[in-house]
């Protein structure tokens, strides 16, 4: 039956309009993806971060000279595991490195990571606007990207330099201001004594510390999304329950320790065999920070595979 | 007394030490001078074990070093005081707590007992009312006196002093060299200082081993080098108007 022209023009309006609102919610869709699938792009963007910091290592140093460092490295490390002088000392130096490298780092970290909780749940409830999707995923997005990469991740990263530095340039100075020199000419095991402690320490108070950061990093996600009214309470705490597996818990807290004790051997490593002056130390510092978070990248990018695929 | 034969020590190609021999007697302040990069520090560090000769002997009173381990050495480690040139003391600690250090580490003595001889070292170095200072806290001369209280608080067999009195103006550098010649005849130690400082050698050097370019050029005593004719000692010793003037006059 033929239709009449203001009938016809009725429904071609009709049928722009549905169009629109299909494109629309594609491109919603296609935003949600993206952001939803944030923690496998980083992955791949830490595959580049490494393969061109390798690139610029082997270019910048002999190959021979890697291994042959890499062999020194192990050698230090195994140096550390040696029976040390006095136990009751090594407690008392294991305590006070805690209180040094990790409890000083406690307010930097919850600070740091309630502003990125907050920042995460913002951009994902940006990203979520007007779609179909329940308003509670932004808890539950906020919950994975903070537990399963920012906390562990991306604050040992932040640590590396943070506590790596700090590390590198103590024993850095200690060495060329004949410190080291010292303590194995009195019959101490320089690497015993002064390395163990600050491995000990971390190995036991980061996972601690990323515990703390995930708290904040949800705290802050929970302030930020329900302040800005882009979710109730209700629905944020219903999402960071939503679908929990405890095992991703368990996979974060096995990272930290392991880049825990990166951030301390390797920046240990470089202090340590710092030689020269002033001029060195700050170098040794450098290469610290730069070596345990390329290690770090790259473990990660291990555990992951080995962990959760 | 620790004695050392043909010693030779090479860095890569370049040979640092050249077959030095000598010995260095007990109850006596050694002095190993030359000029700056002679091979002084490398032959100290040799003795400490911290380097290791290519070839020769060192033998601390029967006890051969060369080619042992730490683990073999850490006996005769404790036995060893060390003042190295800087101080090298510990920055995060005090006064106190460093010279307590090796005393923690190595006697099984109370901490009551402990504190005593840390008080009695630093008063032995004319140190008192400092010990909760930190090393940044005092000056050049008193971190000095302070790595000598950590060098005798175990009571050591063997002192030595890389350049105890650099950096220090002539009135301390004396009270060191003093300090140092009083306690090793006090306890009988064997100490070994190196030193380029024409005041200290000619103040406390009762037995001294010259070293020009890593090879042992002449050994003596202080009263030997006015009467020299070892032409690199004379040049070296008598670089100064003052030293010449003292010689003309001797």
């Amino acid at each position: 039956m033929p239709s009449k022209p203001g009938q016809s023009q009725e429904l071609t309006t009709a049928h722009e309009l549905i169009s629109k609102e299909a494109s629309n919610v594609k491109t919603r869709n296609v935003v949600f993806f993206v952001a939803f699938k944030l923690i496998s792009v980083l992955k791949i963007g830490y595959l580049l971060i490494v393969v061109v910091n390798l690139h610029l290592i082997l270019y910048k140093t002999h190959a021979m000279g890697l291994i042959a460092s890499f062999g020194k490295y192990l050698l230090f490390i195994a140096d550390v595991f040696r029976k040390p002088e006095r136990r009751s000392v090594m407690y008392k130096l294991v305590v006070k490195e805690v209180y040094e490298l990790g409890f000083k780092s406690v307010l930097f970290v919850v600070f740091v990571s309630l502003f990125v909780g907050a920042v995460v749940t913002l951009q994902t409830a940006a990203n979520m606007e007007g779609s179909w999707m329940p308003r509670y995923l932004i808890g539950y997005a906020t919950r994975d990207a903070i537990l399963l990469e920012f906390s562990p991740t991306i604050i040992s990263l932040l640590l590396a330099g943070k506590i790596g530095s700090n590390i590198a340039s103590s024993l850095g100075t200690m060495r060329v201001t004949e410190q080291i020199d010292a303590l194995e000419v009195m019959g101490v095991n320089p690497v015993t004594y002064l390395v163990r402690p600050k491995i000990f320490a971390l190995m036991f108070f980061n996972p601690l510390l990323i515990c703390m950061s995930m708290f904040g990093g949800v705290i802050g996600g929970w302030i930020s999304g329900t302040l800005s009214g882009e979710c109730t309470s209700a629905e944020f705490i219903s999402g960071i329950q939503y679908d929990f597996v405890p095992f991703k818990a368990v996979y974060a807290i096995i990272k930290t320790i392991l880049f825990a004790f990166i951030i301390a051997s390797v920046s240990s490593f470089h202090g340590f065999f710092t030689k020269g002056g002033a001029l060195e130390v700050g170098r040794s510092s450098t290469r610290a920070v730069v070596f345990s978070s390329v290690f770090i990248i790259v473990s990660n990018y291990i555990l992951t595979q080995l962990l959760l695929n | 007394m620790i004695e050392i034969k043909n010693i030779v020590k090479a860095f890569a190609t370049k040979e640092v030490l050249k077959e030095v021999s000598f010995t260095f007697e007990q109850g006596k302040t050694n002095l190993v001078i030359g000029q700056s990069g002679s091979g002084k520090t490398v032959l100290l560090k040799c003795l400490l074990g911290l380097h290791e000769p290519e070839s020769g002997f060192i033998n601390f009173d029967g006890l051969d070093i060369v080619g042992k381990s730490n683990k073999n050495l850490k006996g005769l480690r404790k036995q060893i005081g060390m003042v190295f040139q800087g101080g090298a003391l510990f920055d995060s600690m005090n006064v106190e707590q460093n010279v307590l250090y090796p005393l923690q580490m190595f006697s099984k003595l109370s901490k009551e007992e402990m504190l005593q001889r840390v008080n009695f070292c630093l008063k032995r170095v004319n140190l008192e009312n400092v010990n909760h200072l930190f090393p940044s806290e005092i000056s050049g001369g008193m971190k000095k006196r302070v790595a000598i209280a950590r060098a005798i608080v175990l009571n050591p067999k063997y002192l030595f002093c890389d350049e105890p009195n650099s950096g220090l103006d002539p009135y301390t550098a004396t009270l060191i060299d003093n300090l140092l010649q009083e306690i090793t005849h006090e306890y009988g130690m064997t100490t070994v200082i190196n030193t380029h400082d024409m005041n200290s050698v000619m103040e406390i050097g009762e037995k001294i081993l010259f070293i020009k370019e890593g090879r042992n050029v002449w050994e003596g005593t202080k009263a030997d080098i006015i009467t020299s004719e070892n032409q690199h000692l004379q040049g070296f010793v008598f670089s100064s108007e003052l030293f010449k003037t003292i010689k003309r006059k001797s």
